[in-house]
């Protein structure tokens, strides 16, 4: 008789669908089989005889009593996370290249006065073109970067990602910001892409600082099957050869848009 | 007299979903946010504690993961539902503290005996070598000191997997995210724990030729 394995009775035990019938129907002829998943079961049932203490009724009560006195005016104080010293450049950088979407649209408006309203969603469209296309440029450094944090051939058994997971943090907030404008923008395509890259950077921002080389692999490969890199690349390639092209303001392109839906 | 005021607020505090709850606090009532940690910080310390091992840090990971998810709460989006998050930081912090403990404990101690500097180390041979008998079985404590020194010596990932499936339940996906790999690698982890712990904890259960060798299909 064929007998079924450790590890296809642990999963039958754990609730596994997979062949869950012909497991069944074999325990049921099988004495060696249900001796083995006998086995299997005491083990786990003395497991569950490791008692966990109470913290008592009032515990909830006690950790936020504990807690509240930590805790910031409002969750995230995202506002003062952004005037952190470490975020103070990239902060420069975007307001630099706001102001200067602001001029250019200035300028744009006094030579076509009587087309206020599309040179206005011009200078929105040139704000999110180029903050975006920096905004994806590091993203994509950082990407590469825990994508190159290479244990192989070293001894090493765990991977300190802290410097990445910092700088996943600071991208998280630029990528919410950027894929809601791009979603008021009507640019579906972009706020896609944004919207990939914001669930890796959340897996990242909140993974554990040290992870062990098949960890990293696991979220190599994450990355690899999302082809996220890939998408990061064309879309902000693209946005590259729309600010080269937009000058002077052409009328928004939908048909980009339409082919960035297809990336 | 003012018992009536505290329970009529519980009881709304109670039926408060944790959406709401978290739109509240979001929108800048602080004080939303202890809904929240009163309802889930019981589940977090039984996590915290399974994974830790120890009431003390249990305590510090549940006030932890209650911080950072205030600080994290914009960016959590209503993707998942709030115990679900809370509980992946928790196992986080949980993996951090103990590894940061390990190594804290590594430099203190000397590595002869240590079993928490390597992790993976084959608790069948710190164990006699001979078949269990009914005294054996009885000494409760024993096999209780015997159950925790096994799930020490799992990796993290092997306890938080087997931790977070077989007493709290967790899907496969949801211990994949908190492990950051797939749902076949989180499932391998979920059974090599089991298989581990079988291994090690075989000289009080079975007897050892009464086991059948590991992955066999005759």
């Amino acid at each position: 008789m064929k007998h079924f394995t450790e590890e296809q009775l642990i999963a039958y035990r754990e609730g596994e669908l997979s062949q869950r019938h012909a497991i069944a129907n074999h325990l049921s002829r099988c004495e060696e089989c249900r001796a083995e998943l006998a086995r299997i079961e005491a083990v786990l049932a003395a497991l569950d005889t490791l008692q966990v203490p109470d913290p008592g009724e009032d515990y909830g009560r006690r950790v936020w009593q504990q807690i509240a006195p930590r805790l910031p005016e409002r969750p995230g104080s995202w506002w003062r996370a952004w005037f952190e010293p470490r975020r103070l450049a990239a902060l420069g950088a975007v307001a630099a290249l706001i102001l200067v979407a602001f001029i250019a649209g200035r300028i744009t408006k006094r030579s076509n006065p009587g087309n206020t309203a599309e040179n206005r969603e011009q200078v929105r469209e040139r704000i999110l073109v180029v903050a975006v296309g920096e905004h994806l440029g590091r993203s994509e450094m950082m990407l590469v970067e825990l994508s190159n944090a290479d244990p192989k051939g070293s001894k090493q058994k765990q991977v300190n990602i802290s410097t990445e997971q910092r700088r996943a943090e600071d991208l998280l907030e630029e990528n919410r910001l950027y894929r809601q404008m791009a979603l008021q923008e009507g640019d579906a395509g972009l706020a896609s892409v944004l919207d990939e890259l914001e669930r890796v950077l959340l897996d990242v921002a909140h993974g554990p600082q040290e992870v062990t080389p098949a960890q990293l692999e696991a979220i190599r490969q994450r990355i690899e099957s999302r082809g996220i890199l890939f998408k990061v690349r064309v879309v902000n390639q693209e946005l590259q050869q729309r600010q080269q092209g937009v000058r002077p303001l052409p009328a928004p392109n939908n048909s980009q848009k339409q082919e960035r839906n297809k990336v | 007299m003012n018992r009536m005021p505290q329970s009529v607020e519980s009881v709304k505090l109670a039926n408060e979903s944790d959406a709401t709850a978290i739109e509240r606090t979001l929108a800048g009532d602080r004080d939303a946010f202890r809904v929240l940690v009163e309802r889930h910080s019981h589940s977090v310390f039984r996590l915290a504690y399974r994974l830790t091992g120890n009431q003390h840090d249990a305590e510090e990971v549940v006030q932890e993961a209650f911080l950072r998810a205030y600080q994290k709460l914009s960016q959590f989006a209503a993707r998942a539902n709030f115990g679900t998050w809370v509980y992946r930081i928790a196992a986080n912090y949980s993996i951090d503290l103990t590894r940061r403990k390990r190594k804290e404990d590594a430099r203190r101690e000397t590595p002869a005996i240590s079993t928490q500097d390597n992790p993976e180390l084959d608790l069948m041979e710190m164990l006699p070598d001979t078949a269990p008998s009914p005294e054996r079985l009885a000494q409760s404590l024993e096999l209780r000191g015997q159950m925790e020194q096994a799930l020490a010596a799992l990796s993290h990932a092997e306890r938080t997997a087997f931790v977070m499936r077989h007493w709290e339940g967790c899907g496969i996906e949801e211990i994949a995210a908190v492990l950051n790999s797939n749902s076949g690698a989180a499932k391998n982890t979920v059974f090599r724990a089991v298989q581990k712990l079988r291994q090690m904890l075989a000289p009080f259960f079975e007897n050892k030729t009464q086991a059948r060798a590991v992955g066999t299909q005759s």
